[in-house]
């Protein structure tokens, strides 16, 4: 491939992301309220579009058209400063993620993600690790009281379970030998799966990503009982619509990591024994990386749908007293596991 | 100029005027929020260098961690936002002679270093390499980094209960 | 190596200008129409008493500070872990001793109780003593 056709397959390639992300989010927004509302027996959104289908176009079209308050007391800049990075963290994260394997398309070999860099990993763990600055800023800036402490305890959270999520992927490190997402992925062929060969490690991973994402039971910043609406109470408009986009965007990202990780990518376990073309079992292949995806999008919403939201001290004490030991012990055991069996 | 090059200078401008900010601005979140940019650039270069590790490492460490830690000092220290910030210049002498000296000792450190001008074939993974060399040859080192880092912990959290009281 | 990271660059600078195009765009089909009243805070309805920059728990810091140290950690940990297989028992005690110091620290900040948040207090409510009164009153 010479540079013009590199550019132009990355083009492709990165446009094709942002609009999948976009739809998914929208999706996304349309299932959960779908979802909670059968939860709950009641009947959620049915009135737009076919089954209440367009109901979230049509919120981001209200969302568009409404007056964008910025609260007197606050920090202009700052103020749109925070969605705007919020935003920024939550789409630059799927940049390194692998849909499927290699592909050939009109005689050009393809990977089916933007970038295959070395560090895959480390670079989402890092970009991650940026999500807590939107929130501090949105915190801090707004001028509220709600804001700021919604914004503290919202960071503080994060970065105790950015730890533990930091030790659990070392486990799968172990086992990989490589940072590069790809490659992890290959390296669960077969029924070797990271979850199934360490599930300490799957757990607090899977923890760690319900705390990272603010999703409830760890939704602490934005408790509505105590804080109104933590950060984004004085967000309102599209900067309020950034916010959520950024929320939802973070779910995919999480389960998409998770599924990388742990659920064995884009793989199926011996599926080559099946005999399938070659094109076949590619497509079932990427289908498979998406159903894992959804199913674990919907556990997310299960969990949110289920479980009661944790009061801070206890939030606190289970991110370092409970999944921080569990995290160390999980990369103990998957070395003596690799001492054992030599895998 | 290539493209290599015009991606430094824009790195290393991005590095430059955030940095200038930094010291400038009066309102201290300002001078963290370029801060934030001042790292970014670092990284940028790290990267145009062929240290993807280091380059994850600076942002995973110091956005990630260290930026993070100096915020909620600032947010903690009590109405911050409306009083100035600024400390003013004193010791401008002092301060010109000191600047001078250590920019001088840089720019001939710069000028006399025989610098590789080859061009340098990017390592594929620097990671695994860092991690054999920290099991083989530098093991004692990364040893003695824990133990340095466990002194940090109990040394940084001591101090801080010692104000909570 | 590096026409990957130029695709992570042109991605996040993509994402940005989304971003911006859609804010921007946002602004212009908005209405403003701005009051005194919109732009204060929201208290409940209350007018907004005292700064709002209050004086947190120094706790956070202290959190804050405790992540700081076990992020380097994991840092030094990573290219630990991609090597390992290649280096048998010798690689697997590196690990654990280094390992075992960080679960020193972490037993320490245990111990010493820097881990512990405040918690709310159960007081059963007291049953004031009307005795007295029914007394009184049947008196």
């Amino acid at each position: 491939m010479n540079i013009t056709e590199i550019i132009v397959v990355s083009l492709i390639k990165i446009v094709l992301v942002i609009v999948m992300i976009l739809v998914a989010v929208i999706f996304l927004v349309y299932f959960e309220r779908r979802i909670s509302a059968w939860i709950q027996y009641r009947i959620g959104p049915n009135r737009v579009g076919w089954k209440g289908i367009l109901q979230t176009t049509a919120d981001v079209m209200k969302l568009l058209l409404k007056e964008d308050i910025v609260p007197s007391a606050s920090n202009k800049t700052l103020h749109t400063l925070a969605p705007i990075i919020a935003l920024f963290v939550a789409f630059s994260t799927y940049a390194v993620i692998p849909f499927g394997p290699d592909v050939t398309i009109f005689g050009y070999q393809v990977k089916l993600m933007v970038a295959d860099v070395n560090i895959g990993v480390l670079y989402v763990l890092a970009l991650t690790s940026l999500g807590v600055y939107g929130i501090t800023f949105a915190g801090y800036s707004s001028g509220s009281k709600y804001s700021l402490l919604g914004g503290i305890r919202s960071s503080a959270q994060m970065i105790s379970y950015e730890v533990s999520m930091g030790f659990s992927v070392a486990g799968v490190l172990l086992l990989s030998e490589s940072l590069n997402p790809q490659k992890i992925v290959l390296a669960q062929s077969g029924w070797m799966w990271n979850a199934i060969l360490q599930p300490i490690g799957f757990i607090t991973f899977v923890v760690s990503a319900f705390a990272e994402t603010n999703r409830l039971p760890f939704d602490l910043p934005e408790a509505e009982p105590e804080l109104v609406g933590g950060y984004h109470t004085e967000y309102s408009s599209m900067k309020f619509a950034g916010f959520f986009l950024a929320e939802y965007a973070n779910m995919i990202i999480a389960s998409a990591m998770i599924t990388t990780l742990y659920l064995g990518g884009w793989q199926i376990p011996y599926i080559d024994k099946l005999g399938l073309g070659v094109t076949l079992t590619t497509l079932l292949q990427v289908g498979a990386f998406f159903l894992k995806v959804i199913f674990l999008l919907f556990f997310f919403i299960w969990v949110r749908w289920s479980i009661p939201r944790f009061r801070y001290d206890q939030l606190m004490s289970l991110g370092w007293k409970v999944m921080f030991p569990l995290s160390i012990i999980n990369i103990i055991w998957v070395a003596c596991l690799i001492m054992i069996f030599n895998l | 100029m290539s493209l290599y090059d015009i991606i430094f200078y824009l790195f290393a401008a991005i590095t430059i005027l955030s940095g200038f900010i930094v010291v400038t601005s009066k309102n201290i979140v300002y001078s963290a929020f370029s801060l934030l940019f001042t790292f970014f650039g670092v990284a940028g270069i790290y990267v145009l260098l062929g240290a993807d590790f280091i380059a994850i490492v600076q942002i995973l460490v110091y956005v990630g961690g260290i930026l993070i830690l100096l915020l909620f000092g600032v947010m903690l220290t009590n109405k911050i936002t409306n009083v100035d910030i600024r400390t003013g210049t004193i010791h401008v002498l002092p301060g010109a002679v000191a600047v001078g000296v250590l920019m001088g000792l840089l720019l001939s450190a710069m000028v006399w270093t025989e610098w590789k001008t080859q061009p340098s074939e990017t390592p594929v993974t620097t990671t695994v390499t860092l991690g054999r060399l920290l099991i083989t040859d530098y093991i004692l080192i990364f040893e003695l980094l824990g133990i340095l880092l466990l002194i940090a912990l109990i040394g940084a959290a001591s101090i801080a209960r010692r104000e909570q009281e | 190596m590096l026409t990957e990271f130029g695709k992570i660059f042109v991605f996040v600078l993509l994402a940005v200008v989304f971003v911006a195009i859609v804010i921007f765009f946002a602004k212009l089909i908005r209405p403003s129409r701005i009051t005194h009243e919109k732009t204060k805070i929201y208290e409940c309805g209350e007018d907004a008493k005292g700064s709002p920059w209050v004086k947190f728990n120094i706790r956070f810091y202290v959190v804050a500070l405790i992540f700081l140290i076990f992020d380097v950690e994991v840092v030094l940990l990573f290219p630990w872990a991609l090597s390992y297989k290649e280096y048998g028992t010798y690689g697997f005690l590196a690990g654990i001793i280094f390992l075992l110091i960080l679960g020193l620290g972490m037993a320490y900040e245990w111990r010493k109780g820097d881990l512990e948040w405040a918690r709310p207090k159960i007081t059963p409510p007291e049953l004031k003593n009307t005795s007295n009164k029914t007394e009184k009153i049947n008196s």
